[in-house]
């Protein structure tokens, strides 16, 4: 389990020196409980004290880095079972398999898409993590030659193939750029685990369905000394996907209630195998984004994808998004006035609440459409303007007391107020409270630009 | 000393011996080691023996991480008198490999007592030429795409929407109970003050056929809506706003009013993908803990509005960098629902029928035993992938 700020302030100095930028040692623990900063701050701890902490420190998922220098992708970390005990860390990398049988031209339109993806959420860019190559020819040299090629990509790399000698052959030409090695089977895994050594690479472990002969693989090549290990029980995509996730669920539950060392490592799904079985592209893209939906909700730590539409990846990146926001931070922004384009006396004035998600998507429309307008942000706590108005934290009052707060009467003569269209049933409250009139806005903000367009059209009517 | 004596004296600390440039030429060749060499290789052999054991403590084989729950899930009907009843929740443990659950989920199709010109295009691509008429619009959702149930809005009975009266609405509801067979839900417009006068006239409708009523919430006069459950025999939908503690309250009182846990379905409230999901995945999970924990007042299956998915911008807003909408909006209601599902969920409303058709497919797999399945041979995926 995790440590707790007075566990680990035992363990510190007590010196209250301050060099680690805390103002004391209780102060530096509670940060190291939260992991919001680093051990090797401390310059105050000799070199097995520190070692010591750094063990207890330890997650109870090992945490894994692909690559090297610019190029390089974390994942693992974990330390808790249910994200609300904590958080989750290492957003799971999302990795696209190109294959040694492409030609150059597609091999470098592919690597292209896969970089260049990108799709923009509540100011957050969300991309694509790393390229993993397969032997699908079974050539070695053709392996190798393409892994070479990848060399000029900015994504780190995953090396797919179970042959030993390809496997060596690839790393050759990359394996100064720390790539996975996918992967040590039952057959290979001496072979592929010296690899790992030599190359200093981190290795994925690769048994299907067999959580007994995966421990003791685990075991073996842990005992040869390979320390990065990632764990691959197999994924199925038909009925098969009840095993794989009993299988990831039993793999994380032994990590961290257990602290079994055989499996305390991060989890790789490879939701790329719905193509093995599905050619149709768009039910291919569906069900393969709907099979790394339900890996990243139980404990994918890594997933292999093959398709490459936006529309299939919008909907993963989103719940990566999701899921791995910390649940200990509000997400919310400050209330108050908010300012937008060129504001006169006679701009329009609008209302919104100070979740985050709702104030960016606002944002982010309003600044499309070129609005000159005032938005007036209420704190609702971080709650959604449908959720805020059930929860109570919207109301006539709340807004009133927004309105006289904000000194909005002072920038403004006019006293009408926009609300969002999902907050229709409080209008007459919120005239009876504060005096302005009240007109409902669209339910969506991607709609305000139209709308404003139609109130100026109305009010020069008049 | 004798020389024996003297390299053993300096073999003392020492535990391996490397001979550089040596070269020994015999027919046969006896060793014989004194015994004070003897015990030195032993020595040494449970020294490096002991070093090995340090690094990795004693191997322990592989058991399924299985817990014991106190507690369990109520199993509530739904469907009674003319309808072939559907089962929910009944679960012993949170995982399959612990303990397979006895029901799958289940999902129920939106239908609506107004055409809805607002749905979505996918959807209306569906249900374009039926939605006139509730009857006809459950008939092809039960009839096409398998529905286990229907969940019948009466969203025309909102004052702001057609003010239909209650008879209006109970009308309704006896034109869907004559069309399918299926159990039904019966929701209301989500006016506080209208919404128990209308459930309680559709209950009075469906009497005995033991619908959901959709739903109480502390809102509203749950009492009202409670005692219709109670006299003609049907469940009731118990909602409360990403709060376990509003939602062990409203429960509570529910069931002062002669409500059963057997009588309750939960709805913890489903927030959409990206639109705060993840705050009803850590309700969900901890509603669910609780329940398996013990705690009585949580104990009943939950229902997730999946539908609300479709009011997510990237399900429906036309945008060509984005991909048609087409299969956005499909996608949304999966992956809204199926995470919803993986925290424990049991009933589905939903919209879109290959949405439901996904979410089934996953879903059945949760009532079969761990690894009693037959799988494919995936063992050369690397090469057999296009």
């Amino acid at each position: 389990m995790q440590l707790t700020a007075m566990e680990i302030y035992r363990l510190l100095p007590k010196t209250n020196c301050a060099k680690c930028g805390e103002a004391s040692c209780m102060a530096f623990a509670t940060k190291l409980s939260d992991k919001e900063t680093d051990l090797e701050l401390c310059t105050q701890m000799v070199a097995n004290e520190m070692e010591e902490l750094e063990n207890q420190l330890a997650p109870a998922v090992r945490v894994i880095t692909i690559g090297k220098g610019e190029k390089t992708v974390t994942m693992g970390g974990d330390e808790v079972l249910y994200r609300y005990e904590l958080t989750y860390y290492n957003p799971t990398p999302m990795i696209i398999d190109v294959n040694d049988d492409m030609d150059e031209e597609s091999l470098k339109e592919r690597v292209k898409t896969i970089e260049e993806a990108e799709f923009e959420r509540t100011g957050e860019k969300l991309v694509l993590d790393g390229i993993a190559l397969r032997n699908s020819s079974g050539d070695k040299d053709k392996f190798a030659e393409t892994a070479l090629k990848l060399k000029s990509s900015d994504l780190p790399l995953v090396l797919c193939s179970l042959d030993p000698e390809a496997m060596k052959a690839a790393l050759e030409n990359v394996g100064d750029e720390r790539p996975l090695i996918y992967a040590a089977t039952e057959n290979n895994f001496e072979e592929m685990a010296s690899l790992a050594l030599e190359y200093d690479c981190p290795i994925a472990l690769f048994v299907p369905n067999d959580l007994e002969k995966m421990k003791e693989i685990s075991r073996m090549i842990r005992s040869k000394g390979v320390k990065d290990i990632v764990l691959d029980p197999g994924t199925y995509v038909d009925e098969g996907i009840g095993d794989t996730l009993d299988n990831f669920v039993m793999i994380r539950r032994l990590a961290i209630e257990e602290k079994d060392e055989d499996f305390r490592f991060p989890i790789l799904g490879i939701p790329a195998l719905t193509w093995l079985y599905e050619k149709d592209e768009v039910q291919g893209g569906i069900k393969e984004a709907t099979i790394a939906a339900t890996l990243m909700n139980k404990y994918a730590d890594m997933l292999i994808i093959h398709g490459t539409n936006i529309w299939e990846l919008i909907p993963i990146l989103t719940l990566r998004q999701s899921v791995f926001t910390d649940p200990r931070k509000p997400q919310a922004v400050d209330a108050g006035v908010y300012e937008f384009g060129e504001l006169a006396e006679d701009s329009p004035v609008m209302l919104t609440t100070n979740f985050a998600l709702t104030y960016y998507t606002v944002e982010g429309d309003l600044k499309t459409g070129n609005a000159n307008c005032y938005l007036l942000v209420l704190d609702t706590e971080g709650r959604a303007v449908d959720v805020s108005l059930a929860g109570g934290q919207l109301t006539g009052k709340s807004v009133a007391d927004l309105i006289k707060d904000s000194e909005i009467e002072d920038k403004v003569k006019t006293r009408t107020l926009i609300i969002p269209g999902l907050s229709a049933p409080i209008s007459g409250e919120i005239e009876d409270e504060s005096g302005w009139e009240v007109v409902v806005g669209p339910r969506d903000s991607s709609a305000v630009s139209d709308f404003f367009i139609k109130l100026k059209e109305k009010q020069e009517a008049k | 000393m004798d020389k024996m004596t003297q390299l053993l004296k300096l073999l003392e600390k020492t535990d391996t011996i490397e001979i550089n440039d040596f070269r020994m030429d015999f027919d046969e060749l006896e060793i014989q080691l004194m015994p004070a060499v003897q015990r030195m290789v032993q020595q040494v052999a449970q020294k490096q023996a002991a070093v090995a054991k340090e690094t990795l403590p004693t191997f322990e084989p592989f058991s399924p991480p299985v817990h014991d729950y106190p507690g369990e899930v109520a199993e509530v009907q739904l469907g009674a008198g003319s309808r072939k009843p559907v089962f929910l929740g009944g679960q012993t443990a949170l995982y399959r490999f612990e303990e397979a659950q006895p029901n799958a989920p289940v999902v129920t199709f939106d239908v609506f007592d107004i055409p809805m010109p607002g749905l979505p295009k996918p959807i209306r691509e569906h249900f374009g030429d039926v939605m006139e008429h509730p009857g006809e619009w459950a008939k092809k959702a039960v009839k096409d795409y398998g529905a286990n149930m229907i969940t019948i809005h009466l969203i025309g009975t909102g004052p702001k929407v057609m003010d239909k009266t209650p008879r209006q609405a109970a009308q309704d509801i006896e034109e869907v109970l004559q069309a399918v067979k299926v159990p039904l839900v019966i929701g209301a417009s989500g006016d506080p003050v209208k919404d128990p006068i209308v459930l309680e006239a559709a209950a009075a409708a469906a009497e005995g056929e033991r619908c959901l009523l959709a739903s109480a919430n502390l809102d509203l006069d749950y009492k009202r809506v409670a005692k219709a459950a109670v006299d003609y025999n049907h469940a009731v939908l118990s909602w409360a706003i990403t709060d376990v503690n509003m939602q062990k309250t409203l429960n509570k009182y529910l069931m002062k009013e002669g409500l059963t846990q057997s009588d309750i379905v939960m709805d913890p409230t489903t927030c959409a993908l990206g639109y705060g999901v993840e705050f009803s995945i850590d309700v969900i999970t901890r509603t669910r803990l609780a329940a398996l924990k013990g705690d009585k007042d949580l104990q009943m299956p939950m229902s997730s509005g999946t539908t609300n998915a479709w009011g997510s911008r990237e399900a429906w807003m036309k945008k060509d960098e984005w991909g048609p909408t087409a299969y956005r909006g499909p996608i949304w209601e999966i992956i809204t629902g199926l995470t919803m599902m993986l925290c424990g969920v049991d009933i589905f409303m939903m919209l879109h029928p290959s949405s439901v058709q996904m979410l089934k497919e996953i879903g059945n797999t949760f009532t079969r035993d761990y690894l009693s399945t037959d799988v494919p041979d995936i063992t050369n995926w690397i090469t057999e992938l296009e």
